[in-house]
């Protein structure tokens, strides 16, 4: 299956200054009796998107305009915590995030959305509460050389797992991967008890 | 393996034990002895094969139960109330079916929450990797397997080649030594090590919980905890298989048998951790001094104990905590500084993965003889399974629960994530045996204290939070 690749993500940021988004909040199990991949972009964090009645609210940062086409999201530490559905990162890439920036992230959901090209990245306490300082500020994040680069022209490291990082620049597929170690799969299972 | 003679914990060598490919700059390639599956997290993996004319590798290592979009008040399909869980429980019937993975579904008396059933039916092993892709997976490590919760996208590739590609996670202990006091359970020790070192805490790690009151649990009881070890952030949790281990599997239906049984006690007994082994973190708690433990906000990290107060967001020093206390206390409509004893609930909800075996619907079932459900609760049991519930039934339990005013449920995760039409009101405040107590985990609105079934039980009767020990 192709994968898409990615190379570098230039956008506006959004902030949502919160720590501890678990997956409940970024895509309500309500959104989880789908089948498909399809239609999660519109249950990204629905509860504090919209009122009972389905009307947006006006104070949630993504329906505000300058929120509009932003592909990078700046959110507090722990993102992501809680339970291991892959809708969450699924939601957030429909919806047209590319990357989540934040000073840690939970395990789950750090390799789901590498499996998923949205992009997690993990940059210093110090550069993070600027970022959450600063929301709207347009940035580049580059894969090749892990930077992401500020609007003044900083540029700020931040690691990734050397293999999926391998995997995102390539497109390579993981599944397929795996397939062509079937000879070292065989072997195990014939000595197995 | 080679180790060098290097002392390892029960997690490194069930890792040594399984890998079955290493390549430079990739990640070690994982075998996985047990895959377990529902409704939820499944479809997309097998839309996946389909897509690429691929089996099911070992379809004998790989079993379904429905559980999340399940009901728990009727067992027919389709569920008129709701075509979409309908057609998702129908997906998972016409996939196991397809390629041929053993399903108990909704008709099946060996139904219930995925890791309810492994346990009971004696799938779940010491010394084995298990996944499913569910974050609850730890709960299988009290067994001394390892074993993680996973992605749709990982799911995939278990199906197809049973393998995982997995970098070693860090080894945590977490050593609780002492007696616990009486009133005090296994829900409050995991409560009390998550409020200590935060939801993030465990991050990149596997707990391993050993000492004097580990020990001293009863493997639902080690379930228990283990099952809440992601709530610390924990990739998996374990504790090393014993006595205990051995005597609760014995007889269950896949356990091994006759010379089948002593040669895997044989491998079984090499898995506690070596003499000087180390670990990378480690906690140490005194059993003899944890109290009930209730949470207050909407982390499973914010819990203190039933009898305490809750805190003032003046009284944390870092401005990012203050700032999450806050909105946690916002949203839970609750003022710093009172006590939660005595705070007026809604619902109880006795069920999920973390308290839904037998032992857990005796404790509440001992508190609700011969006292009533308080008017303005609804209180709701669920077993996590129909062997569970079978049994409950056997004993009477079912009877004591309708007669306080209870509702007694067939099998499934319920209002632990309120996807099958269980849930609260925008609002309400529940206390809860389940796992998380985020905002709407439990409906939209609704606000969750998490606690023992002995808590939630005698909050029932009371109608506000109560420490058991005082009815
Ligand atoms: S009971 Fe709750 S935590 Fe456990 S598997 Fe079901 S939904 Fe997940």
């Amino acid at each position: 299956m192709p994968i898409p690749k990615i190379q570098t993500i230039e956008s506006k940021t959004v902030v949502i200054p919160i720590e501890n988004i678990d997956t409940d909040q970024i895509i309500p199990a309500r959104f989880l009796k789908t089948t498909s991949m399809e239609g999660l972009g519109e249950g990204l964090f629905c509860d504090w998107r919209y009122n009972a009645d389905g009307s947006p609210k006006p104070d949630f940062v993504l329906n505000q305009p300058q929120a509009k086409g932003a592909e990078i999201l700046v959110a507090g530490d722990n993102f992501g915590c809680g339970s291991s559905r892959e809708h969450a990162p699924w939601a957030l890439k429909q919806y047209g995030f590319k990357a989540v920036i934040s000073s840690s992230f939970a395990d789950i959901f750090r390799g789901n959305s590498l499996k998923n090209g949205l992009l997690p990245v993990i940059v210093p306490a110090d550069i993070h509460a600027e970022l959450l300082r600063w929301p709207g500020i347009q940035i580049k994040i580059d894969l090749a050389s892990q930077t992401v680069t500020l609007p003044g022209g900083r540029t700020i490291e931040f690691p990734i797992d050397p293999f999926a990082k391998h995997c995102l620049l390539e497109g390579v597929d993981e599944l397929g991967y795996i397939q062509q170690q079937e000879a070292a799969i065989a072997a195990y299972e014939a000595k197995r008890v | 393996m080679s180790t060098n003679g290097r002392p390892r914990t029960t997690a490194e060598k069930i890792w040594d034990n399984h890998v079955v490919a290493e390549r430079p700059g990739a990640p070690s390639l994982i075998y996985i002895d047990l895959h377990l599956c529902h409704e939820v997290t499944t479809p997309q993996a097998f839309s996946t094969l389909r897509a690429r004319g691929l089996k099911v590798r070992r379809p004998d290592l790989t079993v379904a139960t429905m559980d999340h979009s399940t009901p728990t008040t009727s067992r027919e399909l389709p569920l008129l109330m709701d075509p979409a869980g309908s057609a998702q429980l129908q997906q998972l019937e016409d996939n196991c079916k397809e390629f041929g993975i053993r399903l108990y579904n909704l008709k099946s008396d060996k139904q219930g929450i995925v890791h309810v059933v492994g346990p009971e039916l004696g799938m779940t092993q010491p010394g084995m990797t298990i996944v499913c892709g569910d974050s609850h997976t730890a709960t299988h490590g009290a067994f001394g397997a390892l074993a993680f919760g996973i992605g749709t996208s990982q799911v995939g590739h278990v199906l197809a080649t049973q393998c995982l590609l997995q970098v070693p996670s860090k080894p945590y202990e977490i050593r609780v030594d002492g007696a616990l006091r009486n009133g005090v359970t296994a829900k409050d020790i995991i409560l009390a090590v998550i409020a200590k070192i935060g939801i993030g805490g465990g991050t990149e790690c596997v707990f391993e919980y050993t000492g004097s009151a580990i020990r001293a649990l009863s493997m639902e009881e080690r379930m228990t905890i283990c099952n809440m070890s992601i709530e610390g952030g924990a990739r998996a949790g374990l504790v090393a298989p014993d006595d205990t281990t051995y005597q609760y599997m014995a007889g269950r239906e896949f356990a091994p048998k006759g010379a089948g049984w002593d040669a895997a006690l044989a491998r079984w007994k090499q898995l506690p951790t070596d003499e000087g082994a180390v670990y990378a973190k480690q906690l140490i708690l005194n059993a003899d001094q944890l109290e009930p433990m209730i949470t207050f906000g909407t982390n499973p990290g914010m819990g203190i104990p039933v009898s305490g107060k809750i805190p003032t967001p003046e009284s944390m020093v870092d401005l990012q905590a203050r700032a999450d206390l806050e909105k946690a206390l916002k949203y839970m409509d609750l003022q710093p500084g009172r006590p939660m004893a005595g705070h007026p609930i809604n619902v109880v909800f006795v069920g999920s993965c973390t308290n839904s075996r037998i032992s857990d619907l005796r404790a509440a079932a001992a508190i609700m003889k011969g006292r009533k459900v308080s008017p303005t609760v609804r209180m709701l049991v669920v077993p996590g399974s129909m062997q569970v519930r079978q049994q409950a039934v056997a004993e009477g339990l079912d009877k004591i629960f309708r007669d306080s005013g209870a509702e007694f449920r067939e099998a499934g995760c319920s209002m632990c994530l309120a996807m099958n039409g269980d849930q609260l009101e925008p609002g309400e405040y529940s206390v809860s045996t389940s796992n998380r107590n985020f905002e709407g985990r439990q409906g939209k609105g609704g606000r969750t204290f998490l606690a023992s079934p002995l808590t939630a039980a005698a909050s029932a009767v009371t109608g506000v939070v109560t420490d058991a020990r005082s009815l």
